[in-house]
């Protein structure tokens, strides 16, 4: 066993956390600034912050993640990180030349005070910002929040890039949230064929999920332009995907500028996808194509068609808020039982929704918010599931109980395909259900006695 | 932007090193200047290279923290020691399970915490108010789930700026707890320039709270500790087969696959074997100092290294039944070996490599790409030491810098009761009379071509002109460089992790590397980057229908 040492009795613990559900601000920082057009994410700390980041990230997409560090000393700890960083904004122009700088602080810079926009100015009065390049900062203390938070703080620091003209631009924002770049590009997709206009921050598809042509470009087309980051203050409204990711950016821009907004659920199965879907079109004022009600007829047929194999099964999850509730929703409503849901994420309102989601199924559910992986064994310990659905680190609590596991979520660092297979959308919920659908499948197959093993499932 | 194109022109060395510099601000190129070396390969002169200095803000280094290099690399192959992260959850998360570290707990009732991560997931009130309080009940908790018999602290970047005294709280749990040992380590990211500095720290605790704890005799002859080998991709399997058939008992690994038992055991062997110079070497020294082991360098990358590597310790030992059969296990592993060898060398011959990795394994694993006949271009360390460049006679000539002064250098003496030297004076004088060399490492430069290029603490900058410039057939380096490198159609192989390849040591390990290589750098995949409109986008004909 992988994981032997974990006991079935379950014991309250305070100040241990085991197999963490979640990782630190900064990280998500990184992923949101590879999402700006022309952008090198720097990491304002020691130098360890950015190896292990850029090596997640790496790991989780096949993917170069060029980002740079202050490589703090022990000096810099003591002194101060602004010579590091007034250098390291000096170095970066000349040798790499982005368009932008995205700093994120950690808990080495956060614990010592410094303070980003003092330096980011320090450094302009220098002369360290060529002309017509940008400086941009987020405060991700790596011990407040998770991950999702440092996202959510970066996806902020972009919408207070925006101004305003006073003249809109019939534009919509739309910020999609920490997910994969397939899903940034099928969220666009699925905006186009409503016929709207828009704004999406941050957007990683086309620079995380790039071609191998021979040429290494540190900075690919994709990304979001500071120009449309500007521009984002004259759009007629924003729509927030996801609570914890997306919601601070979007009001932001509400309080700064007065762009109205709406936080949304992910659009991940049918429901959320109905909703964003509903939301495009009274935004633009358009009635919805018969292309899009053709993708959500097919997504409909697949779970009906299935729905024998959905039935009642027990799920556990683990994984980020936003993602979770959506997923959540999608597996009540095709009356699969997600019985343990884990989130390393605080947030009581977490467990609150995905009580209410969960209300009428016919089993109790067992969701903590600031939980952690070692708990969500336990709970499938005693309460065994027929289906596990989480990131890579799930496959040692799959292998162990022999249980049935969808990787799905951050990091995934033994699988492919979530770079270029959308999980968002009517599309992406029938991916979902292939996914699903494969390991239960795959396990009726395994475990069925010879004489009840069948050809047509 | 970097496009690949063929090489029109032959560059110079010294042109090579202009054009990496060419471009940083003055201050940069100034200090990169000194650690670009072009090798002179002057006889009884290696040139000198700066090594081990700080890293510049904003350059892309592959380098990463103390940290790592503690927790990460020398702790983390250890199975039975649970290892708390004290700090914010992140430093813990990362280092879970991402170096392939592999270890074997198939014995019955093996303990394995490797599968664990385990933190003490500070919060900001723990950073306002202390987080003593915390990592106790932390320890606590975990001493009250686990049992085990030993569990080690490690300080993140916070702990040391708020001041928490995890060392005094290890001591108070150590002895609450009464039958688990609990140590820490004050591996804070912001100390040292790279991960070497946390590997010093790891091995000053270890030696400190650990070694020499079990005092009961081991069984087996020919007793060796095995230190700097990690099991990466089971390298220390492949080690251990061999030192197995050949009578050999491995005492202790340095860390890979190894228990706490193991470390506390160390002071059993009568020989210390050193693979990675830079992680451990001063380890040998101290247990040399305090115990009397005499140590050699040793190198199990390569078939005739590993074959040499067994040869030395069966000559220390000079027992001819050991020296007999150590040469029957080369005589028996060899063939297999030299059928793969000459199977791809048609295919590799000539092809070329750049190494940029480690401490050691971008000198070692030369040795593999020679026995495939390949050259190595240009070649250097992520956080070695000058040493490990120009030999150990730097050694004394090292300047103590404001980065270093902060490690700790432990003081050993003699153990009044354990030291004893495993060989007279006499006896070790034969030995060096006969050519055999203790506690002795040339370095990587003296072992490189004349004209190749030695650079330490390459960047992303660097990595990408180099191959634009000098085109290898493979570029070895970690998983950061991995993808930009691909991105411009070389081929590159991970040699921290080996992708998921491996072992690559010993003869096994060499066949397994052959392969890959040969796989690599004649793959057909390299071929499909352009698509035939691309090829000749001019449209020369109507299309042929049939």
């Amino acid at each position: 066993m992988l994981l032997r040492h974990t006991p079935e009795e379950i014991t309250e613990r305070g100040s241990l956390v085991i197999n963490p559900a979640k990782t630190c601000q900064p990280i998500g920082a990184m992923y949101a600034a590879l999402g700006i057009h022309g952008c090198l994410p720097h990491s304002h700390g020691s130098q360890g912050c950015c190896a292990y980041h850029r090596s997640t990230l790496t790991r989780h997409y096949k993917e170069p993640i060029s980002a740079a560090t202050s490589s703090f000393t022990e000096g810099a700890s003591v002194f101060g990180g602004q010579a590091n960083l007034v250098q390291a904004i000096n170095n970066i122009f000349s040798v790499y030349e982005p368009e932008v700088i995205a700093v994120h602080t950690t808990c080495l810079s956060e614990t010592i005070g410094d303070d980003l926009n003092q330096i980011r100015d320090k450094a302009e009065k220098d002369g360290k910002i060529p002309d017509g390049k940008f400086v941009i900062g987020a405060p991700t203390p790596s011990y407040v929040g998770s991950h999702v938070t440092g996202f959510s703080n970066m996806v902020k620091a972009m919408a207070m890039v925006a101004e305003k003209t006073g003249k809109k631009n019939g534009k919509i924002n739309i910020i999609p949230g920490w997910v994969e770049p397939a899903d940034m590009e099928e969220i666009k997709r699925l905006a186009s064929l409503v016929g709207v206009d828009f704004i999406m921050f941050p957007d990683t598809s086309g620079v995380l999920n790039g071609p191998l042509s021979g040429e290494y470009h540190m900075f690919p087309e994709g990304g979001v332009t500071m120009k449309e980051l500007k521009s984002a203050g004259d759009s007629m409204g924003t729509l927030a995907l996801g609570e914890w990711c997306s919601a601070d950016a979007a009001r932001a821009l509400d309080s700064t500028h007065k762009v109205p907004c709406k936080v949304l659920d992910m659009p991940f199965g049918l429901k959320a996808t109905d909703r964003f879907i509903d939301a495009l079109r009274t935004v633009a004022g358009v009635s919805v194509s018969e292309e899009i009600t053709h993708e959500r007829g097919q997504l409909v047929d697949m779970m009906s068609d299935m729905h024998q194999y959905f039935y009642h099964k027990k799920v556990a999850l683990v994984g980020d808020p936003d993602q979770l509730i959506a997923m959540t929703e999608f597996l009540v409503s095709i009356d699969m039982c997600p019985v343990h849901v884990v989130t390393g994420t605080p947030g009581k309102r977490f467990e609150k929704r995905i009580k209410e989601l969960t209300a009428d199924m016919p089993f109790e559910v067992n969701v903590k918010a600031s939980g952690d992986m070692f708990l969500l064994h336990q709970w499938i310990k005693n309460e065994p599931v027929d289906l596990i659905m989480g990131n890579s680190y799930c496959k040692y609590i799959a292998r162990d109980e022999d249980i049935p596991l969808v990787r799905w979520g951050f990091p995934i660092l033994d699988r492919v395909g979530h770079q270029y297979f959308p999980t968002v959308g009517y599309k992406g919920g029938l991916r979902l259900l292939e996914k699903i659908l494969g390991v239960l499948l795959d396990r009726k197959d395994r475990d069925a006695p010879e004489e009840t093993f069948e050809l047509v499932l | 932007m970097a496009t690949l194109k063929k090489k029109l022109v032959q560059w110079e060395p010294t042109d090579i090193k202009e054009e990496l510099l060419k471009k940083y601000p003055p201050k940069v190129a100034r200090k990169r200047a000194k650690q670009i070396l072009i090798n002179e390969a002057q006889e009884n002169e290696t040139p000198e290279i700066s090594a081990n200095v700080r890293t510049v803000p904003g350059i892309i280094t592959m380098r990463g923290c103390t940290y790592a290099g503690c927790k990460g690399v020398i702790l983390g192959p250890t199975r039975d020691i649970v290892n708390i992260t004290h700090g914010p959850i992140g430093c813990g998360f990362y280092s879970w399970l991402t170096r392939r570290n592999q270890t074997d707990a198939s014995a019955e009732g093996a303990e394995n915490y490797m599968t664990y991560c385990f933190s003490t997931d500070m919060q900001d009130e723990d950073i306002i108010f202390g987080g003593e309080k915390k990592l106790e009940k932390a320890i606590q908790e975990a001493y009250d789930t686990f049992h085990p018999k030993a569990i080690a602290v490690f300080a993140t970047c916070p702990v040391g700026l708020i001041g928490d005294d995890i060392h005094a709280v290890a001591k108070k749990m150590k002895e609450k707890l009464a039958d688990c040992n609990v140590f820490a380590f004050s591996c804070e990211g912001y100390k040292g320039v790279s991960q070497s500095a946390g590997h010093h720290i790891a091995n000053n605790q270890i030696f400190r709270h650990v070694v020499g704890e079990n005092d009961e005799e081991k069984d087996g002859e020919y007793k060796i500790n095995l230190l700097g080998e990690y099991n990466i991709g089971g390298d220390g399997f492949e080690i251990d087969r061999i030192l197995k058939k050949c009578g050999i008992t491995n005492i202790a690994t340095f860390s890979g696959n190894s228990t706490y038992d193991q470390f506390a055991s160390a002071p059993k062997a009568d020989l210390n074997t050193v693979m990675c110079h830079r992680s451990i070497n001063y380890v040998a020294d101290m247990l040399e100092t305090k115990y009397g082991i005499p140590w050699i360098k040793v190198n199990f990358i390569g078939a005739e290294a590993t074959a040499k590597s067994l040869r030395k310790i069966a000559q220390y030992f000079g027992d001819k039944k050991l020296i007999d059969r150590v040469e029957e296990v080369i005589a028996e592993e060899m063939p297999e070996v030299k059928a793969v060898a000459e199977d791809v060398y048609p295919r590799t011959e000539g092809k070329t490599a750049m190494l940029f990795v480690g401490g050691s394994r971008a000198h070692h694993y030369q040795e593999l790409f020679a026995e495939m006949g390949m050259k190595t271009l240009s070649a250097g360390y992520e956080f070695a030491h000058r040493d490990d460049y120009e030999g150990r006679e730097v050694i004394p000539t090292l300047r103590v810098d404001a980065d270093s002064r902060n490690i700790e250098e432990i003081e050993v003496e003699a153990d009044e009761a354990r030291y004893s030297p495993r060989k007279s004076s006499e006896e070790m004088e034969k030995l060096e009379e006969a050519g055999f060399k203790f506690k002795h490492y040339d370095g990587m430069i003296p072992d490189m071509d004349k004209g190749t290029l030695i650079i330490d603490d390459l960047n992303q900058y660097e990595a990408e002109k180099l191959v634009e410039i000098l085109k290898p057939d493979v570029f070895c380096a970690g998983i950061k460089e991995k993808f930009s490198i691909q991105k411009l159609g070389v081929p590159m192989k991970q040699l921290h992790s080996y992708d998921s390849g491996g072992p690559y040591a010993g003869f096994k390990g060499a066949i397994n590397f052959y392969k890959e290589i040969d796989r690599l750098v004649n793959s057909r995949i390299w071929g499909y980057m352009k698509a035939p409109w691309q090829e000749t986008p001019e449209l020369s004909a109507t299309y042929v229908w049939e």
